[in-house]
């Protein structure tokens, strides 16, 4: 689903941020990416929504080498993915129904199909009874579930996360994890990026440690 | 869809649901009709949410087209005028001052015998000056003038075989050397000259037009421009959740539209003003003349063709900042 074949990225003022990053994730697969600030993880996940460029190797998403993809076609592989973020980045002047459809009608989905579907994803995150709130009328937790339902709506292969539990408490991190692992069952590969150790130990997952821009040896 | 409600608990996907939708091209034709309708529609209900700050470009753009449509449509009206005037090849000759009446008619009737002179018409002195009064405007003032001061004058009308710039000159001559002629002026050189003056001005309007549409276009760029940083945060989102360029590019186009089009509509208006504000004056000045010349108002496809260019330039304006813009914003 995801590989990384010697993966570089060099920033002109600040260096390398990722060197020589290998690693393959199989479909299905849940993972998460740690290591210290600045260690890359961020940098990684951008390379492979194509919001940035590898400077050197290859990253293939999909079967799809994303270093051959004209820029006209990333919007179309972001279609594939369900992005998620530590700020949410849900749009405050649209409700949490239009937030949620978002992904859908960019691909041009029907109106009856894009009910059906954001009222589906709501169900599984559990707020479908919030669809006609605005974002800034929720919680942060809800909001972050918000931001996972518009991120699955358009059932991704790939999931990606950064950080998305690095503005809530412990307990709606675990729920928030425990949606992950939902999506992971039914075959979609996840990779999260966190800091928070304590959670990576304590759900039994693969775990990628960027340290300075290289990724360790595997542990477990 | 009953079912999906009830249940609290997160279903798991069968492989079936997972497959990507399969939808047909009619549903997605339809779908972007629908989303081009009601980008269209939330375009203008933006447009009208801000309503001082639209109103400020609106107005900017509109004097720039009116400016240009006015000047259009005068130069338009005075080639016509000039059209409908009998290319007169009419020579005025203003006699001495001290010439009678009798000296007057001797001389027209002599006018009359040459073959190449098709009618003589000779203006009396009370003649010319009632004329003056009526349409000059100078009544009062010629009322305290203890005597008239203007000349006779004899309209000469050469025949139509005249054609010829070097035969009417010889004509010219032959009376300039009249004793009883003060001089003689040939028409056809004042009509000639505004004929050319008509060309420049001509020229000058398209001139004017394509700066003031430049103009236009920077406006209007700029107006998008500062609305899609507003709309930064939006834009960003749509891109990462697989927007292309041309999905977000849309509702900018509309609103160039709708600038476009709102200021043609207004710049139509201010031109039919300022028509019907110099209506009254160019009766009078046509009358002057003798002349049937009312004012021409825009035409149907002249108002259509305006609306049209307008909303050109609004979307035009608008797909040069927007395309420029969107590459450069960039999910972070």
């Amino acid at each position: 689903m995801l590989t990384a074949n010697h993966v570089c990225k060099r920033y002109a003022e600040a260096g390398d941020a990722l060197s020589d990053v290998n690693f393959h994730l199989e479909k299905g697969e849940m993972a998460f990416l740690t290591g210290h600030s600045g260690a890359g993880k961020s940098t990684l996940l951008k390379l492979i929504a194509a919001i940035e460029r590898c400077s050197r190797g290859q990253l293939l998403v999909d079967g799809q080498d994303l270093s051959r993809l004209p820029d006209r076609q990333i919007p179309y592989l972001r279609r594939k993915l369900g992005l998620i973020f530590q700020d949410y980045k849900l749009l405050l002047d649209k409700t949490v129904f239009d937030n949620v459809a978002l992904p859908m009608v960019v691909a041009g989905v029907g109106p009856h199909e894009i009910a059906r579907r954001v009222r589906a994803a709501l169900d599984k995150v559990g707020l479908l009874d919030k669809e006609k709130r605005y974002p800034l009328a929720l919680s942060g937790g809800e909001q972050q579930r918000i931001g996972i339902a518009r991120a699955v709506v358009n059932k991704p292969a790939l999931i990606l996360a950064d950080e998305p539990t690095g503005n809530l408490d412990p307990e709606l991190s675990a729920e928030i994890m425990y949606l992950f692992e939902q999506f992971k069952q039914v075959g979609v590969t996840v990779l999260i990026a966190t800091h928070d150790i304590a959670l990576v130990n304590q759900l039994n997952h693969r775990v990628l440690q960027l340290d300075h821009g290289r990724l360790l040896e595997p542990r477990l | 869809m009953k079912a999906v409600r009830n249940t609290r608990v997160p279903n798991p996907r069968t492989s079936k649901e997972a497959q990507i939708i399969k939808r047909g091209p009619e549903s997605q034709v339809l779908t972007s009709l629908q989303l081009n309708r009601e980008s269209l529609i939330s375009s203008l209900v933006r447009l009208l949410q801000c309503p001082f700050s639209s109103a400020m470009a609106i107005i900017v753009m509109a004097i720039s087209i009116a400016l240009a449509g006015s000047f259009y449509v005068l130069v338009n009206n005075a080639q016509q005028l000039l059209d409908s005037m009998q290319v007169g090849k009419q020579i005025s000759l203003f006699l001495h001052e001290k010439t009678s009446d009798q000296q007057a008619a001797k001389l027209a009737r002599k006018l009359q015998g040459n073959k190449s002179i098709e009618k003589v018409n000779v203006i009396s002195r009370q003649q010319a000056l009632a004329e003056f009064q009526q349409y000059s405007g100078f009544g009062a003032a010629l009322d305290a003038l203890e005597s008239n001061p203007l000349p006779i004058v004899i309209q000469v009308n050469p025949k139509e075989s005249l054609t010829e710039a070097a035969q009417l000159k010889d004509l010219l001559g032959q009376m300039q050397h009249e004793q009883a002629v003060d001089f003689a002026q040939m028409d056809m050189q004042w009509l000639a000259r505004l004929q050319a003056m008509m060309k420049m001005a001509n020229r000058v309007v398209i001139i004017l037009a394509a700066l003031l549409a430049i103009g236009v276009l920077f406006i209007i760029g700029n107006t998008i421009r500062s609305e899609l940083q507003t709309r930064r945060e939006e834009v960003i989102v749509t891109k990462l959740v697989g927007g292309t360029n041309m999905f977000i590019c849309l509702p900018f186009l509309y609103t160039g539209f709708w600038y476009g089009f709102i200021s043609g509509m207004l710049a139509w208006v201010v031109i039919s003003l300022i028509l019907f504000m110099i209506n009254a004056p160019i009766e009078q000045l046509s009358l002057l003349y003798q002349s049937q010349f009312t004012l021409q108002f825009m035409s149907f496809s002249e108002s259509i063709l305006l609306l049209l260019a307008s909303s050109t330039l609004g979307i035009l304006g608008a797909y040069a900042v927007a395309s420029h813009q969107l590459r450069l914003l960039k999910p972070e």
